[in-house]
């Protein structure tokens, strides 16, 4: 136990030395998001009735900078200890693959919720949320970033240069987290993609997430969560079979 | 007593490479011990598969009597290594990394233990230095110094002193040869023979992934090497078939010849003279790990 508090540890005080670039950075991204795309549509748009488009944006960056860091933190740091040869460190001592798992993800949910939190204290001043149902902001970000983690677990065991996780990053989690309904309901969308949205798990987590501050969602929140938690332990159970092989870590 | 080290029958391939053809070897608590061969022996891949860096095809591997698998936590306790490569983690100082690591070894509050490896290492005053600022031989000590974190009876050194100053060399030698006084099993791969030699009781050789000579360095010594006489000629010249059996070594006027005691020497030089070889320089050497080095590589 106390091998993965320590490593828990190593990889929450790995990003808070670079914390400008992993927290503060982020948090800047999202804000400039919510500026311009909240000027420039705030008149032109009302996804649901009584909520405005400031507002309804909110949720959605909150979230996807919560995913977007949790999978940047454990692809990332697990690429790096590769890369340079420091993840010999880790599988020495006497650490057990779950142990292993759990630390990276936690850290990576920690790191995901704490830009989300500076995302939303920033975002406070610019929108009025009701927070309607907290219980499911908190469900959906924790399971949420978890999913992301353990997909940054398995795209940071999985790439061998930064190239690939660039790819993983750029080409997979991006678009998958733009097109889940960040910028805009889904019923706003022609009936062909609004049949696609729902093969994208990012949608669920985000609508999820959206009710818990507005009460209202394109999809039941029981639903959402179903299936993000489907997601999860899928991955999951995936990613300790990977760890628990010694997949591309013990040849 | 369990050895401090029990291999058996290990395998590994990596593709088309035999890394590893059935290893069987065991070295005793509160021995020094040499794992010697040439780049691509297998003696990392031997190393890793002791740490559970790598996963042999069959066999088994032990330390202290914990199966390096099945018991994994007690062996991995049991087992500090120093690995080749200059690794670090750039994110940490030097402090930081040596308590990360005891964490990761189930230990807290490790301080005082951690000053004494440092100030053994000569490093206490580059505790608070962040690891990418230390020289390569301090990163070395580091090295050293985060294997040693968690007190294990086992300690394996990976080629420990590669591209470190002749004066840090010593400094590290002192200390292991104290750990080993200690009663700190150690197992050393190097490429210096030299120190093979003079630091290892008992040595392995490795070539092609199997063991080709295990012994005492002493025995190994008397059966391999021999004493030799280094000789540069005036000009070339053609001795008799029993003293061309005697020539180790020849490079142009160059010459090296073997005999095992020093009775032989005034026969060697009169067999010379007799030929009419002119001597201009001659120097007498002792037996040492290289010539039983290239020995045995050869014969096998």
């Amino acid at each position: 136990m106390e091998g993965f508090k320590t490593l828990l540890y190593k990889e929450c005080l790995r990003f808070w030395k670079v914390g400008f670039q992993t927290v503060l950075s982020p948090v800047l991204n999202a804000v400039l998001y919510l500026l311009i795309f909240g000027h420039v549509l705030e008149d032109h748009v009302q996804p649901f009735p009584g909520v405005n488009y400031t507002a309804f944006l909110v949720p959605g960056l909150v979230m996807m900078t919560v995913l977007q860091n949790a999978f940047a933190n454990s692809s990332s740091s697990l690429i790096q200890s590769k890369i340079t040869g420091n993840i010999v460190f880790v599988l020495l001592p006497p650490i057990s693959y779950r142990e292993f798992y759990s630390a990276y993800v936690l850290a990576a949910v920690l790191r995901g919720s704490l830009c989300g939190i500076g995302v939303l204290l920033a975002a406070l001043p610019f929108a009025h949320l009701p927070f309607a149902e907290p219980l499911w902001i908190v469900a959906f970000a924790l399971v949420g970033g978890a999913f992301l983690a353990s997909l940054g677990v398995i795209a940071g065991i999985w790439a061998d240069k930064f190239d690939q996780l660039a790819a993983f990053q750029n080409f997979l989690i991006m678009p998958l987290t733009m097109l889940s309904g960040v910028f805009y309901s889904i019923h706003s969308l022609p009936g062909f993609w609004q049949g696609v949205s729902h093969f994208n798990p990012f949608f669920f987590m985000i609508d999820g997430f959206r009710y818990g501050f507005f009460g209202v969602s394109d999809v039941s929140p029981w639903a959402s969560l179903g299936v993000v938690t489907v997601c999860f332990v899928v991955l999951a159970v995936l990613t300790l079979q990977m760890l628990a092989r010694g997949y591309k870590l013990r040849a | 007593m369990s050895p401090a080290i029990r291999i058996a029958g290990v395998t590994k391939r990596f593709r088309s490479l035999q890394a590893l053809a059935g290893v069987d070897l065991e070295v005793a608590q509160g021995e020094f011990f040499g794992l010697l061969g040439p780049n691509g022996a297998g003696k990392t891949t031997l190393i890793s598969s002791l740490a559970g860096l790598a996963r042999p095809d069959s066999g088994t591997l032990e330390v202290m009597g914990h199966d390096v698998v099945r018991d994994y936590r007690a062996a991995r306790l049991a087992l500090g290594v120093v690995p080749q490569e200059l690794v670090f983690d750039p994110f940490f100082n030097v402090r930081e990394m040596l308590r990360i690591q005891s964490g990761y070894f189930g230990i807290r509050n490790n301080d005082d233990w951690i000053d004494e490896i440092l100030h053994h290492l000569d490093l206490t005053e580059k505790a608070s230095s962040n690891m990418r600022m230390l020289s390569g031989g301090m990163k070395r000590r580091a090295l050293v110094a985060q294997a040693l974190v968690h007190r294990p009876p086992v300690i394996v050194l990976d080629e420990p002193t590669a591209g470190v100053d002749v004066e840090l060399r010593h400094g590290l030698w002192q200390f292991i040869r104290k750990l080993n006084q200690d009663g700190h099993t150690i197992v050393l791969t190097t490429h210096y023979l030299e120190e093979a030699e003079s630091l290892c009781g008992r040595i392995a050789m490795l070539k092609a992934g199997r063991i080709v000579a295990l012994d005492t360095t002493a025995n190994l010594l008397q059966r391999f090497a021999s004493h030799t006489l280094q000789l540069r000629l005036a000009k070339p010249v053609v001795v008799s078939p029993e003293l061309e059996g005697r020539v180790l070594s020849r490079d142009g006027l160059q010459w090296t010849l073997g005999f095992d005691n020093f009775d032989e020497v005034g026969h060697l030089l009169a067999g010379l003279k007799s030929a009419g070889a002119e001597i201009v320089d001659m120097a007498l050497g002792k037996p040492d790990l290289e010539q039983v080095f290239v020995g045995v590589m050869n014969q096998n």
